[in-house]
C-alpha cells in the first residue's frame, strides 16, 4: 500500500519539504496530485528522521500546502524503453511529445544509470570519419568517445553537430547506427534545426528526440540528459547499436543544478555553482564509451555555450577536464565567415593517437597532423608580429609560415556544412598546403613519409 | 548496531552507535554498504558511505565492524585493478557484470592462490617487526618478500618453505605473548602511514626517460612532485610516461576521480610495454588503483590513502616506489564535498579548512628511509607525484597553493605550448626542482663529469631567450646582432630537438640519460662551434645553414641501438662543416 501524505510544509522555489513520513528513502522519487487532478513528479534529495526534502521536477504552481497529496513510489526515475523509440519524439521527462501512443516498455531502466566499471570498458579506437577535415585530419573522433563543442552565444554549433550527425560513418561496412537527441533548455528554433535536418536527411528515422525547451520547466532539465543517455545505452547495449548522442545545451543544465543547489543553501563553488559540479557532469559524461564483449557504443557530443566566451569558467573548465578533448569554435573565425569557425590549436581529440594510422587511416597521418599543428601555430605567430611590425620584419622563412596559416584557414578548416571530405581528401589536402613550406621545415614527418606523399608536379 | 536518520547524498547520519570508534568502518543497510564514520556526536555518528546511497532510508541499520579502513597486502597485489577501498574490480565485474553494483563483498587478494613460498630466515633466529621471513615470486619481475607483521617480535620456532596460500601460515613465532602464526598477508589502516626506522635526504634521482624531466628538472627516489596544469595540457599523458619509465621496482596508480578510459588505456596498454630495464612487461610491476569520476565521491577521498598504504607496504620490503595521483584536485573536491553535507565552516573557495594540512600529511608519507627491521640496513624509497586540474588553469586556488607549499618539483604544463603541440608541454621557465643540487653529484659521476654543467648552460640559453624575445616582439628579429640570433637558433634547437618528446613514437618515448646528455651536448657543441665561426667573421647564414642541423633534428629518432653510432656521426660531419665554413673567405 502507497501512503498519501498531505503534509507538505513548505514550498520554496524548486524545493518542497513533507514532513511526518514514513519508510521514504534517498532519490527515491514521488508524485504530487494537485486539487485539480494534475500530477507533478519530484525527488527525494535528502531525508531527515521523518522530514523530505524533495526537489521538483516541474513548476510548483498549483501546489497546496493543505490539499495537494504527496505518495512516494519506492522506486528511483525511470524510463520505459524499447526498440520502438527510434523515430519518436519525448518530452524533458520522458512522455512522448509527437502525439504518438505511450512506449510499449520492454523493461523500465533508471536513468541515473550505474557506474561503468573501468575493467569493463573497452578502450575506443575505431575512426569515425565526419568528413569535416578539421575534426577528422587534426582532432579525430572515435566511436566511444566524448567530445565536446565549447561554443559561444550566436556561434554556428548546431550547424558543425548537424554535419556531424549526417556525415557520420565508419570506414569499411554498414553498421547499425542512431542518434539520440536531447535539447536542454534551447529554443524551439534550435529544436527545429535540427529536427528538420533529421527529417530531410531521412536520419529522424534512427533517431530519438528528447525535448525541454527554453518555456519548459528549468528544474525538468535536470532529468532530461539523463533520460536521453538511458535510451543511449538501451540502444547501444542492449540493441547492439552505434549510437551518437548530442546534448545541448549543457549550459542549461548546469544552470538548472545551480537553482537547485541554492535553494538548498549549499555552499557554492566558483561562479555559485554547486562544488559537486565537476562529479554531476562526470555521472553523466562517463555514461559513453564502449564495454568489453558488447557490439554497440555511445560516442558523445555534448554542447555547451561559453559565458562570454571565456573557457575557464566552471562549466567549460570542468566539462574539459572530464570530457576526452574539446571542438572550440572561435569567434574571431566566425567574423572571417570560416564555416565551420573551429580554432584547431586549443581544440583536442585526446583519443586520436588510438584511431588513426597504418590500418585505420592512411600511415601518415600522426605526422602530418602534428606538422600541421605545428605550421599552423608558428603561421599565427608571424602573422601577429606582422600586424606589430609589418611584413618586412619576418625572416623569409616566416613569411612563408604566415602564408601557409592563412591558406590553411581559407582551404583547410573553412569547407562549408555541405561538403563531405573523405580521410583521403583531407589528408591529401594537408600535403597540398604543406608544399608552401620549403621540404626541410618538415622535421615532424618520416623521411620516408615525405619521398612517398609528398605531392608531385 | 545503529538506525539511520538522515541521508544527504553520500552523508548518512545515524543513531546509537555510541560504542564505535571514529573512523571505524560500518555497513549501512540492507545492502550492507560501506562506510566510515568521520564524526561523532553523542550516539550520533556521520558515516561518509563510499557507495550509491540511493534507496537508503531512516531506520536502516548500521552496523559497525569495530575496525577502521584497512588495506589488505600480501602476495597478489600486483598486476590487479582496484577501487577506491581495495576492491578488485575484475572481480566485481565477474560478480555484477559492466556495472558496480552496490554492496559487492570480494577479497581483495585471492585468499586461495598458492605460493611458492622460500623461507630465508632459520628456525631459531630472533626477528621483529619488519624482517624478512622469505620470498614469494609474485611476477617475473618482482620478488615478494614476506615480512614480520608490526607487533610481533621474538624468535622464529618453526618455519617451512613450500606452497601456501596468504592465510595459511608459513611461520610460527614464539612472542613474550605466546606463539603468533605469521601468513603471508597482513592489514594495515589505509589513514596511518606505515612506520619506518627514520628518513634520509633523497640523492638519487628517479630516472624517467624523459628529457624535461631528467635533464631539466629531475626528481629524487623518495622525492615529491606536482603536475598542474589546466585541460589538455598533457598532465595525464606525462603521468603514464612517469608510470610506464620510472626506474623504480613498484608503481602505484591511482586514477583519482578521473576519466574510465584512461585506467582502460593503462590496462590494455601496460601488459603489453616492456620495462627497458627488466624486458618484461610493465604490468608485472604495477597497482591500479581506479575510482572514476563516476564512480562513488567518497571512495575517492579514500582511494588516495589506499594507494599510498600499498606504496609503503612495498617500500617496507626495500623497494624504490612510485606513486602516482591522478588528479589530487578531485580528491580535494571529494573532501569539499562531505565537508559541504557536514555543514562544516568552509575555508577558501567553499574547501575545507582542514585541505593544506590533509594534502601536506599525503605527500609527507613519501621518503627514503631505512625501513623497519633488525640490521637496519635496509633502505626503501617511496616517491610521490601528484597532478593538479587547476580550475581555469589559475594556479592561485587552494589546491595548487596547498600544493605548491609541499613539493619539491613543480613540472608547470603550459596550455599555450600544448596549443603549438609542443610535448610534453613543461614550462621551462617556471618549472622549478629543489633536488637540482643534491643530484647533481650522482648525473656527474654516473652519466657524465658535464652533465649538470650543461644542464645550467642550456637553461641560460633558454631564459636568453626569453629575453630576446620581448625585444624581437617589439622591433622585429633584424635588430638582433648575429649572436643574439644564433642564441634564439640554438634554444629553438633546444626546444625543439631536445625538449620536445613524442610520447607515442616507438623511440623517443623513452631515452636514456647518455643518450638525453649526447643529444644535448651535440646541440651545444653546435652552439659553441657556431659562435666561434662567428667570432671570426663567418656569415650568420652560412652557420645557420650547415647541414648537420638537419641531422640533429632528426637524432631523437634514431633506434636505441644505434644512437651512439650515429652521433658520434654528426658530430664528426658537423666538424667538418664548420671546417670548411671557416677555411672559406
Amino acid at each position: 500500500m502507497i501512503k498519501e501524505y498531505k503534509t507538505i510544509q513548505e514550498v520554496a522555489g524548486p524545493l518542497m519539504l513533507v514532513r511526518r513520513v514514513e519508510g521514504v528513502t534517498f532519490n527515491e522519487i514521488g508524485e504530487i496530485q494537485l486539487q485539480n487532478g494534475s500530477v507533478r513528479r519530484c525527488r527525494v534529495l535528502e531525508i531527515n528522521g521523518s522530514d523530505a526534502l524533495v526537489q521538483l521536477f516541474e513548476s510548483s504552481a498549483g501546489i497546496n500546502l493543505a490539499e495537494s497529496k504527496v505518495r512516494f513510489l519506492g522506486r528511483s526515475l525511470e524510463l520505459p524503453v524499447s526498440g520502438d523509440m527510434l523515430g519518436r519524439v519525448f518530452d524533458g521527462l520522458g512522455h512522448p511529445a509527437d502525439g504518438g501512443p505511450d512506449i510499449l516498455a520492454e523493461k523500465k531502466m533508471d536513468i541515473n544509470g550505474l557506474p561503468m566499471n573501468p575493467a569493463a570498458r573497452d578502450y575506443p579506437n575505431e575512426f569515425i570519419q565526419t568528413g569535416v577535415s578539421s575534426v577528422d585530419g587534426l582532432n579525430t573522433l572515435v566511436r566511444g568517445q566524448k567530445l565536446p563543442i565549447f561554443s559561444g552565444s550566436g556561434l554556428p554549433h548546431a550547424d558543425l553537430a548537424a554535419q556531424i550527425a549526417r556525415q557520420s560513418r565508419v570506414l569499411g561496412g554498414e553498421s547499425n547506427f542512431a542518434v539520440v537527441f536531447a535539447a536542454i533548455g534551447i529554443t524551439f528554433e534550435e529544436a527545429e534545426f535540427f529536427t528538420s535536418d533529421f527529417r530531410r536527411t531521412g536520419a529522424i528515422d534512427r533517431t530519438v528526440m528528447f525535448i525541454n525547451l527554453a518555456s519548459d520547466p528549468a528544474i525538468e532539465r535536470i532529468a532530461t540528459p539523463r533520460m536521453a543517455l538511458t535510451a543511449a545505452e538501451y540502444l547501444a547495449f542492449e540493441k547492439d547499436m552505434h549510437v551518437l548522442v548530442i546534448l545541448t545545451d549543457i549550459t542549461n543544465y548546469a544552470e538548472a543544478l545551480r537553482e537547485v543547489s541554492a535553494a538548498r543553501k549549499e555552499v557554492p563553488g566558483r561562479r555559485g555553482y554547486p562544488g559537486y559540479l565537476y562529479t554531476d557532469l562526470a555521472t553523466m559524461y562517463e555514461r559513453a564509451g564502449r564495454r568489453i564483449g558488447k557490439e554497440g557504443s555511445i560516442t558523445m557530443i555534448p554542447i555547451l555555450s561559453m559565458p562570454e566566451d571565456d573557457k575557464t569558467h566552471p562549466i567549460p573548465d570542468l566539462t574539459g577536464y572530464i570530457t576526452e578533448g574539446q571542438i572550440i569554435l572561435s569567434r574571431e573565425l566566425y567574423r572571417k565567415n570560416l564555416q565551420p569557425p573551429v580554432d584547431v590549436l586549443p581544440s583536442l581529440s585526446r583519443l586520436k593517437d588510438k584511431g588513426i594510422g597504418k590500418g585505420k587511416t592512411r600511415e601518415d597521418h600522426a605526422n602530418t597532423m602534428n606538422q600541421l599543428f605545428a605550421a599552423y601555430a608558428r603561421g599565427k605567430e608571424a602573422k601577429e608580429l606582422m600586424t606589430i611590425l609589418g611584413e618586412a620584419a619576418l625572416t623569409e622563412v616566416d613569411k612563408l609560415y604566415a602564408k601557409f596559416a592563412d591558406a590553411f584557414e581559407r582551404r583547410y578548416v573553412n569547407q562549408g556544412y555541405n561538403e563531405n571530405r573523405t580521410i583521403e581528401d583531407t589528408l591529401n589536402l594537408g600535403w597540398e598546403l604543406l608544399t608552401i613550406l620549403p621540404k626541410g621545415e618538415l622535421k615532424r614527418i618520416k623521411p620516408e613519409f615525405i619521398e612517398k606523399y609528398w605531392p608531385k608536379g | 548496531m545503529g538506525r539511520i536518520v538522515k541521508v544527504s547524498g553520500p552523508l548518512v547520519i545515524a543513531e546509537g552507535l555510541a560504542d564505535a570508534n571514529m573512523f571505524d568502518v560500518v555497513r549501512v543497510g540492507e545492502q550492507r554498504l560501506i562506510g566510515e564514520i568521520i564524526e561523532m556526536r553523542g550516539d550520533r555518528a556521520s558515516v561518509q558511505v563510499y557507495e550509491e546511497t540511493s534507496g537508503l532510508g531512516p531506520g536502516a541499520a548500521v552496523e559497525s565492524t569495530g575496525a577502521p579502513l584497512s588495506v589488505m597486502l600480501g602476495p597478489g597485489l600486483i598486476e590487479t585493478i582496484y577501487d577506491g577501498i581495495q576492491r578488485p574490480l575484475e572481480a566485481i565485474k565477474a560478480v555484477c557484470g559492466e556495472t558496480i553494483g552496490r554492496g559487492v563483498e570480494v577479497a581483495p587478494i585471492d585468499l586461495e592462490k598458492k605460493w611458492e613460498f622460500k623461507a630465508t630466515a632459520a628456525g631459531g633466529d630472533a626477528v621483529k617487526a619488519g624482517d624478512i621471513l622469505g620470498t614469494v615470486r609474485e611476477t617475473v619481475s618482482f620478488l615478494h618478500k614476506i615480512m614480520v607483521p608490526h607487533g610481533v617480535e621474538g624468535k622464529i620456532k618453526s618455519i617451512h618453505s613450500g606452497s601456501y596460500n596468504v592465510t595459511e601460515p608459513v611461520a610460527v613465532i614464539e612472542t613474550a605473548g605466546g606463539d603468533v602464526g605469521v601468513t603471508m598477508h597482513q592489514k594495515w589502516p589505509v589513514r596511518v602511514g606505515r612506520p619506518y626506522l627514520r628518513k634520509i635526504p633523497p640523492n638519487v634521482p628517479m630516472l624517467t626517460g624523459q628529457r624535461n624531466i631528467d635533464t631539466m628538472f629531475p626528481i629524487a627516489k623518495g622525492g615529491t612532485a606536482a603536475i598542474p596544469g589546466p585541460f589538455g595540457s598533457g598532465k595525464t599523458v606525462t603521468q603514464h610516461q612517469l608510470a610506464k619509465w620510472s626506474d623504480v621496482d613498484i608503481v602505484v596508480y591511482i586514477g583519482c576521480g578521473e576519466r574510465g578510459n584512461e585506467m582502460t588505456d593503462v590496462l590494455r596498454e601496460f601488459p603489453e610495454l616492456k620495462d627497458p630495464r627488466s624486458g618484461e612487461p610493465l604490468m608485472k610491476r604495477t597497482v591500479l588503483i581506479a575510482n572514476t569520476s563516476d564512480m562513488p565521491v567518497a571512495a575517492r577521498e579514500a582511494s588516495i590513502y589506499t594507494g599510498i598504504t600499498i606504496a609503503e607496504y612495498f617500500r617496507d620490503m626495500g623497494c624504490d616506489v612510485a606513486v602516482i595521483a591522478d588528479s589530487t584536485s578531485r580528491w580535494a573536491e571529494a573532501l569539499r564535498e562531505m565537508s559541504g553535507r557536514l555543514e562544516e565552516m568552509p575555508g577558501e573557495e567553499g574547501y575545507p579548512a582542514y585541505l593544506a594540512s590533509r594534502m601536506a600529511q599525503f605527500y609527507e608519507r613519501a621518503g627514503r628511509v631505512y625501513t623497519l627491521c633488525s640490521d637496519g640496513e635496509r633502505i626503501g624509497s617511496l616517491t610521490a607525484v601528484g597532478a593538479v586540474s587547476p580550475p581555469g588553469g589559475d594556479l592561485s586556488e587552494p589546491v595548487s597553493q596547498a600544493t605548491m607549499r609541499i613539493v619539491k618539483v613543480f613540472w608547470a604544463l603550459d596550455s599555450s605550448l600544448a596549443y603549438r603541440r609542443h610535448f610534453p608541454a613543461i614550462n621551462w621557465l617556471n618549472s622549478y626542482s629543489l633536488y637540482l643540487d643534491r643530484l647533481s653529484g650522482w648525473l656527474n659521476e654516473n652519466v657524465d663529469k658535464r652533465y649538470s654543467a650543461n644542464r645550467s648552460e642550456a637553461m641560460n640559453l633558454l631564459q636568453t631567450e626569453a629575453e630576446l624575445d620581448e625585444i624581437v616582439r617589439l622591433v622585429g628579429m633584424d635588430s638582433l646582432s648575429p649572436g643574439d640570433r644564433l642564441i634564439m637558433e640554438t634554444a629553438r634547437m633546444i626546444r625543439e630537438d631536445f625538449l620536445q618528446q613524442d610520447s607515442f613514437g616507438d623511440v623517443d618515448a623513452y631515452s636514456s640519460s647518455d643518450r638525453q646528455f649526447k643529444l644535448m651536448a651535440m646541440i651545444l657543441l653546435y652552439h659553441e662551434l657556431a659562435g666561434a665561426a662567428l667570432q671570426k667573421g663567418r656569415a650568420l647564414n652560412d652557420v645557420l645553414n650547415v647541414g648537420a642541423r638537419e641531422r640533429i633534428a632528426r637524432a631523437k629518432s634514431v633506434p636505441a641501438d644505434k644512437y651512439q653510432a650515429e652521433y658520434a656521426d654528426i658530430e664528426r660531419e658537423m666538424r667538418a662543416q664548420f671546417a670548411e665554413i671557416e677555411e672559406a673567405t
